[in-house]
């Protein structure tokens, strides 16, 4: 579906800087807010951004994938363990006489001024969106990858969901 | 006109964030949502980069992704769980019988 005929590229970057705003104050908030509920309705707000996002880029099923596993089954996990632990008190955010803390910080600006401009610098053959319309959906094109080239790395994937669910029961048992 | 460099850029953003939180915060299960954050940034990196270069593998390994994310969130959590019964706290400041 070219989401580009009858829209213009002027809506399309409105729409791009509404959601990547909205992710961006989400995500911030996830990170310094003081209440764990908060944090996980805020990631909440971050996966259903990053899945207009995803549907913006023209990658539908992606979208709805991460809206109902992301957003639907792990964040709902970390609420109920959140729950389950009653972990929901108050407490500062962040331990200001930790030098881990502003290691972190160092950290996480130096990762930030190293990525800008090596991204500014990558120009791939084509930076504008290919502008071509697909002859499949978005669900065909994934199915008939991940059925015929990638089927080893698909059944791979279900044997380590199968490892993760036996881990997780036998961990969490009350002994 | 939106360029890859938008994506990538916010992308980069949305990491440095996940990366600040796994560093400052001393809950184990906002840490762990923040491992979650910087996994979804590179989510949006490699949908970005599946669209501007015309494949579907991009997308495929985002799937695959997300397997490995919700594997890991439930063991993780898991593990918090285990870890709060026996020691009465998540706080990773107090988690701390390997530390020299």
């Amino acid at each position: 579906m070219f989401a580009g005929g009858g829209f213009g590229t002027s809506m399309e970057a409105l729409i791009f800087y509404v959601l990547a705003a909205i992710t961006v104050a989400s995500a911030f908030f996830v990170v310094f807010l003081r209440r764990p509920i908060h944090n996980v309705l805020f990631m909440i707000i971050v996966m259903i951004g990053l899945a207009g996002l995803f549907i913006l880029l023209q990658a539908e099923f992606v979208a709805m994938v991460q809206l109902v596993v992301y957003a639907g089954a792990v964040m709902v996990l970390f609420l109920f363990v959140i729950m389950l632990l009653n972990l929901d008190q108050v407490r500062l955010p962040i331990d200001p006489r930790a030098v881990r803390s502003w290691v972190g910080v160092a950290l996480a600006v130096a990762v930030a001024v190293v990525l800008v401009p090596i991204l500014k610098a990558f120009v791939p053959s084509g930076t504008t969106a290919a502008g071509k319309a697909l002859e499949m959906s978005n669900t065909q094109i994934i199915a008939k990858e991940l059925f015929t080239t990638y089927l080893l790395p698909f059944e791979i994937a279900s044997v380590l969901l199968l490892a993760a669910i036996i881990g997780t029961v036998i961990l969490a048992r009350k002994t | 006109m939106i360029t890859i460099q938008h994506y990538l850029f916010l992308s980069a953003i949305l990491f440095s964030l996940g990366v600040i939180g796994v560093m400052f915060r001393r809950n184990l299960i906002i840490i762990l949502m923040s491992l979650e954050l910087m996994l979804n940034a590179v989510n949006l990196t490699f949908i970005a980069f599946s669209r501007y270069l015309g494949s579907a593998e991009g997308q495929i390994f985002v799937l695959f992704i997300m397997v490995v994310a919700a594997a890991e969130v439930a063991v993780g959590l898991a593990v918090a769980v285990a870890v709060f019964r026996l020691r009465g706290t998540v706080d990773v400041n107090d988690i701390n019988l390997m530390k020299w």
